[in-house]
């Protein structure tokens, strides 16, 4: 039953694999009708929390007066730490990280006593009324301040390979440097929200605005102390998640349920923007060093990379994070003798999590940086020096250990070089430059490589679950993924539609519901399609093949003739509509749904050594951008963007196209006017869109060209041969951030490389500007002294 | 707390429009919001809350009212717009703009469904609605009017460009409507279609029919909303209830409700007042009312001083300004509002009024300290007046934010000079992010009068700006760099108008135009 003939597609329906079909529920968000967890029609008597937050980093509570918070109106109950019958703790892999701290706050924000109120303004009314004492501790704020007193929430990590001491001393040319890359908020437009509905003897339904049905399902059963089986949890969408629901929608999900349980009333929680930002981890900032030995040509020989992340008071994900630092310091480069040293800094702030790229793009932007500064050095064009050092035959093992099997970057650069008229244009903006006196330009290119599998082997796991109604032939499928805006739902329904041979739009997908979907790992890595794919295919294939077996013996013909097409059967010389197969094979007590499972191949990996082969494949793209900046302000433009992205053969090439503009514009947020700023307490400022600016319309350039690359075809058996592409495209803007660097170095008539640390606020570029015109000036002057 | 007699308020209610039904809507805390009204009290989720203060523009509403025979529609932001102020308006959700009988999307939604402008669709509602707005108020924007008209909507996931083409495409879509399926709600600006003006014209009988007799007077126990519908009625009021709060748009008041959870006692809202919601150009000077929305005395500025248009354009974003009024930015005295450095660059007055007595002030001298403004109790302002230009006035105001659109300023700058044979004859110069006031820059001035319009003066006027301001640093710009950039504004002023720039770009909003 697995010929693969079985399987052909099946083109003529609607909506079938490949198609730019929209995205399932674009007719319900653009009416208002698509429902978030907020949304959802409350249950008589729902009560509503909120936190009271830490108001100071580091200390000791000392006492906590809580009588005017369960005076205030409306309030009903009030819990501490001591209420929570279970585990006091949402850590997803070490136990670090508590629902509220008990004894000891770790960072201003930090939950410490939950209220629950007939209205949402009554409880977070009565939150402020807490009267706390703190005794005061000391406080790491900073990436410095954890390196110098070795503070950290997990053992540095170290990748070596080669004898990259001799090379770098052996170098024709050296160049040692640091630069700093900036945290980014997640700022998905929904707020973190739980809403917990207890249940008969003892049972808890939580709605969950979350990337892990099955983590917060967890999390809540240990922090009730039930078993997991009593326990639902359910989420039919999230408005946005970026990877900042992948463990943060725990906290909210477990402090409702216990005060579901401790009041028996259901219980929502809704963070308020600010206690949001205030609350929940963000991207690790980084502080970067390296040293770099190199040739004539720009080549790579040693290089000596120092990754310092700041992870926050608790481990969260950092770990695997900055193993994927680690893992992306090459991005596309061959980099025969390196040492990569990786420090995750143990600070009394957010506890830094997941967010798009997952520790991948600092990594990249490490060597992008080394490239660049290369480059500067030797006055070559950059793009020269990006190719001199691009994997290729015989240079094409990773530094952990993982050999490049599918390069494409290097053909993706010739034809964005071609397309976009890099050359020319680079040229014309240099004799530009020199006519403007206040406006610069600047252009660059740059690629991305990003492995795709979570490094965790065992979270590449996925099942999915097919059912065929016999009363018309619907199908309503349920995977483990979540839908958080990304197109999941759209494309998994599409592979099951094409298994069939049927509209999509017989094919419904329901919530994710971990009653449905045990154990499904977080809808994350990038991986979501290609493992629910699988698995829904999966499961798709299973009926279809009882289907086939029934009607080859039924109509007396041999299985290989049969064909699912147009919402039809071929059976020989039959022409049946599915739905009439389907009503026959029912009758003839055919099982018409099945259960679909799929791990990812190949992979395997040594989280001590960091090395073997981590991912299952590579994505990758090039994106050439054009910039405009303001040299007596610091302000700056997006003039003109080219991105060529490979997404494989695109299981739907709107959604693919919408995730790569998407994180473009993502990434040029968190690298140019996204800054996290805190204050000598450690008060994040930031906690608001009037502080913290994500990209809006302007700030996309008029003149956008996306193309995905026609000859894009995964090598690996992925689900029809696409390729993720949730992450990847975010760091497709790099491209601006150096180009942000070539434009400031114009001011030096390109004889000087800035030193330019992400993001590039007006601010930060103005201070490049004026540090490379101050040491164009000294060079200058020590000329003319000599 | 003042309250007024409970005699003179007799129990009334707010009246307002929502889908061709009046709502009535009495026993209400003057503090709910509109966002809170729709999704607590009405079940209507549809619109969205995404950060509760005006920035992210998830909670997009449109209202409608009549202006003369006709109606008027503008965005606005429901999570700060308290409830009582739509009295005698229509409200249009994201749910009122489906065909409810065929069930057909409005052409906005169409086009943001079909464009694939909505990815996790929290924000789209919001979207759709401003989509809607701009739908109504232009025929035929430009990237540029588009940009505009979404600089207050935030997606995360799409990268807009599918939502830009959406705003293009949506009126093909409009033109496409059948006939029997035309309304107001369908018909773009500037349509000529005849069931859509009849429909328009019924709208326009429905909110006239909604007219008070008298003020609206909302009592509740934690403070009563009054609504006059004159500025003498408005005068009255505030003299008799001094420690009342002055609402007019309630961009930055209705904060202090979602953000700090403070009570406001009793509300007088200025946005009533038929005879304040007009702008009247004298001979000397544009009266702006205090009831006239940003939006309104911005494009009344702009055609004085088409060099505001970049400043201007920035100000916050459309729904903002059309719910705040120049008068309210002007009195809640923000160092970092961007309206104030122009108008005090330009020689703007205010005209403060107690009663019936009325006094008129230099805009600077209205700002004593932080928050702190030189306004007698009972006393508000009633009317801005700015000057209409001078032959021989250079004027140029900038803004540096983070972001371009809908941020607030790390500084906000503001020069005009009266050069006359190369000679400086007057000088104001004034900073928004600087002081803790708005504030004029009288070393910097000092430096410019008299002299020669030379980049040595400039440079003398520059070094000048460190004794008038010592900036401080917050989560937008450090001090110094507050300060460095003031003083290059400076310098880029001279090189704009001395000609040295020999037509190369000196702004990067000159750079928004290209391509076609």
């Amino acid at each position: 039953m697995n010929d693969p003939r079985l399987f052909q597609g099946t083109a003529a329906a609607r909506g079938s694999v490949g198609e730019p079909v929209r995205h399932e529920s674009a007719h319900l968000h653009v009416s208002g009708e698509a429902a978030y967890t907020d949304d959802i029609r409350e249950a008589r008597g729902t009560l509503h929390a909120a936190f009271g937050l830490s108001q100071r980093a580091h200390a000791r509570i000392k006492a906590m007066d809580l009588a005017a918070v369960r005076a205030a109106p409306g309030v009903a109950a009030v819990i501490t730490a001591a209420d929570i019958p279970g585990a006091n703790d949402v850590g997803p892999i070490l136990h670090d990280d508590p629902i509220l701290a008990a004894d000891e706050v770790q960072y201003l924000g930090q939950p410490i006593f939950l209220v629950a109120a007939e209205t949402v303004d009554e409880a977070r009314r009565a939150a402020r009324l807490a009267t706390v004492e703190y005794e005061e501790l000391p406080a790491i704020l900073t990436i410095e301040d954890a390196l110098s007193r070795q503070s950290f929430v997990l053992p540095t990590v170290t990748l070596e390979r080669g004898d990259w001491g001799a090379a770098l001393a052996g170098a024709p040319h050296r160049l040692k440097g640091s630069f700093r890359i900036g945290g980014q908020e997640q700022f998905y437009l929904e707020g973190q929200v739980a809403y917990a509905v207890p249940k008969e003897d003892g049972d808890m339904l939580v709605y969950s605005s979350t990337q892990h049905p099955g983590e917060v399902q967890m999390v809540v059963a240990h922090a009730l102390r039930v078993g997991v089986h009593r326990v639902v949890v359910e989420c039919r969408r999230m408005g946005g998640g970026f990877g900042g629901k992948e463990t943060q929608a725990a906290l909210p999900a477990a402090a409702a349920a216990v005060m579901a349980r401790h009041t028996g009333r259901p219980v929502k929680l809704r963070y308020d923007r600010d206690d949001d930002i205030t609350i929940t981890g963000k991207r690790h900032d980084y502080l970067v060093e390296y040293e770099v030995g190199f040739d004539g040509a720009g080549r790579i020989l040693g290089l000596d990379l120092m990754f310092a992340s700041r992870c926050g008071f608790s481990a969260d994900l950092s770990g695997p994070i900055n193993d994927r630092t680690v893992m992306h310091a090459d991005n596309c480069y061959w980099l025969p003798n390196v040492r990569i040293v990786s420090h995750r800094c143990r600070t009394h702030t957010q506890s830094n999590t997941a967010f798009r790229g997952f520790g991948g793009p600092q990594g990249m932007l490490g060597s992008e940086h080394v490239v660049d500064e290369i480059a500067h050095h030797l006055g070559l064009d950059p793009l020269a020096v990006r190719k001199a050092n691009f994997y290729g035959a015989s240079r094409d093992l990773t530094p952990y250990g993982m050999q490049v099997e599918d390069f494409v970057a290097d053909r993706l650069f010739d034809e964005l070089e071609r397309s976009s008229e890099y050359g020319l244009r680079r040229d014309a903006i240099r004799k530009w430059n020199a006519t403007s006196p206040i406006v610069k330009r600047g252009i660059a290119m740059t690629p991305v490589k990003f492995g795709i599998a979570f490094t965790a082997t065992f979270f590449n796991q996925a099942s999915a679950l097919v059912h065929v109604y016999q009363g018309d032939g619907s199908v309503l499928l349920n995977h483990g993924g979540t839908e958080m805006g990304q197109g999941l739902f759209t494309k998994v329904a599409q592979v099951v539609a094409h298994e069939f041979g049927i509209d999509l739009d017989r094919v419904r997908v329901s919530a994710s519901d971990t009653a449905r979907i045990p154990n499904a790992s977080a809808t994350a890595a990038s991986s979501g399609s290609d493992l629910n794919g699988k698995a829904a295919q999966a499961a798709a294939r299973e009926i279809k093949a009882r289907l086939v077996a029934f009607a080859a013996e039924r109509f007396k013909v041999s299985p290989e003739s049969i064909r699912f097409a147009a919402n039809h059967v071929e059976v020989g010389e039959h022409r049946l509509t599915f739905a009439e197969l389907v009503r026959m094979a029912y009758l003839a007590r055919v099982q018409l749904w099945a259960g679909g499972f799929y791990k990812t191949p190949k992979i395997h990996y040594d989280p001590k050594t960091l090395k073997g082969r981590p991912f299952f494949y590579f994505a990758y793209g090039a994106a050439v951008s054009e910039v405009a900046i303001d040299t007596l302000t610091g302000e700056t433009k997006l003039l003109r963007a080219d991105i060529l992205h490979d997404v494989g053969r695109s299981l739907n090439p709107a959604i693919d196209l919408g995730q790569i503009e998407g994180g473009f514009v993502q990434g040029m947020g968190w690298l140019t006017s996204e800054e996290l700023w805190w204050d000598g307490r450690g008060k994040l400022m930031t906690h608001a869109p009037s502080t913290y600016k994500i990209p809006v319309a302007s700030d996309v350039p008029a003149d956008f060209r996306v193309q995905l690359w026609a000859r894009g075809e995964n090598v690996e058996d992925s689900i029809h041969r696409s390729k993720a592409v949730g992450e990847p495209p975010l760091m497709l803007a790099m491209s601006v951030l150096h180009a942000i660097r070539d434009a400031v170095a114009s001011v030096s008539a390109y004889r000087l490389s800035p030193r330019l640390n992400a993001p590039a606020t007006p601010e930060e570029v103005l201070r490049a500007v004026t540090d490379v015109k101050a040491r164009a000036a000294e060079a200058e002057q020590r000329k003319a002294a000599a | 707390m003042a309250r007024a007699p409970r005699s003179k308020t007799p129990a009334d209610a707010v009246r307002y429009l929502l889908d061709g039904e009046i709502r009535t809507v009495g026993a209400v805390e003057p503090t709910r919001t509109v966002l809170q009204h729709l999704r607590e009290d009405l079940g209507r989720t549809g619109t969205k809350e995404g950060c509760a203060e005006g920035d992210c523009g998830a909670c997009t509403v449109v209202l409608a009212e009549l202006d003369g025979r006709r109606v008027r529609y503008r965005a606005i932001n429901s999570c700060i717009q308290f409830l009582p102020t739509l009295d005698g308006k229509a409200l249009v959700t994201v749910e009122g703009l489906k065909n409810r009988r065929t069930g057909t999307l409005h052409p906005a939604q169409a086009a943001m469904a079909d464009g694939h402008g909505s990815q996790c669709g929290f924000c789209t509602p919001g979207f759709v609605m401003s989509l809607f707005a701009l739908y109504k108020t232009d025929p035929a924007p430009d990237r540029i009017g588009i940009n505009d008209a979404l600089a207050g909507n935030l997606c995360r996931c799409t990268g807009y460009r599918p939502i830009v083409d959406a705003a293009r495409t949506m009126y093909a879509l409009g033109r496409a409507v059948p006939q029997r399926d035309q309304d107001w709600c369908t018909a773009p600006a500037g349509s000529k279609s005849k069931p859509a003006a009849e429909s328009e014209a019924g709208l326009a009988r429905a909110l006239k029919a909604l007219r008070r007799g008298k003020s609206l007077v909302l009592g509740h126990p934690g403070g009563t909303f009054y609504a006059p519908r004159t500025a003498a009625e408005l005068a009255a009021l505030r003299v008799r209830l001094p420690e009342a709060r002055m609402l007019a748009g309630g961009t930055d008041v209705g904060l202090w409700v979602t953000k700090q959870h403070r009570p406001l006692g009793d509300l007088l809202y200025v946005g009533a007042a038929t005879d304040l919601q007009r702008i009247v150009v004298t001979a000397e000077h544009l009266d702006i009312g205090a009831a006239v929305s940003l939006t309104y005395a911005f494009s009344a500025i702009e055609r004085a001083y088409p060099a505001s248009r970049e400043v201007l354009r920035r100000f916050a974003s459309p729904p903002i300004r059309n719910a705040g009024t120049l008068a309210g930015n002007v009195a809640n005295g923000s160092p970092i509002g961007d309206s104030m450095p122009p108008l005090i660059a330009l020689g703007a007055r205010v005209v403060l009024r107690h009663g019936d007595a009325r006094r008129e002030l230099p805009l600077e001298a209205l700002y004593l300290a932080y928050q702190r403004m030189a306004m007698q109790p009972g006393e508000f302002v009633e009317r801005v007046l700015v000057p209409l230009p001078r032959t021989g006035l250079q004027f140029a105001t900038y803004k540096v934010s983070k972001r371009f659109d809908q941020d607030i300023s790390a500084v906000c700058a503001a020069f005009a000079l009266v050069v006359e044979r190369g000679t400086v004859g007057s000088a104001r110069v004034a900073f928004g992010g600087l002081a803790a006031t708005p504030k004029r820059a009288s070393a910097c001035e000092a430096a410019l009068t008299g002299r020669p319009w030379t980049e040595a003066t400039c440079e003398q006027a520059a070094a000048a700006l460190g004794t008038d301001f010592a900036p401080i640093t917050d989560m937008r710009a450090s001090a110094a760099y507050r300060l460095a950039v003031a003083q290059n504004l400076l310098r880029k002023f001279h090189l704009e108008t001395s000609g040295a720039l020999a037509g190369a770009p000196s702004r990067l909003y000159d750079l928004h135009q290209v391509p076609a």
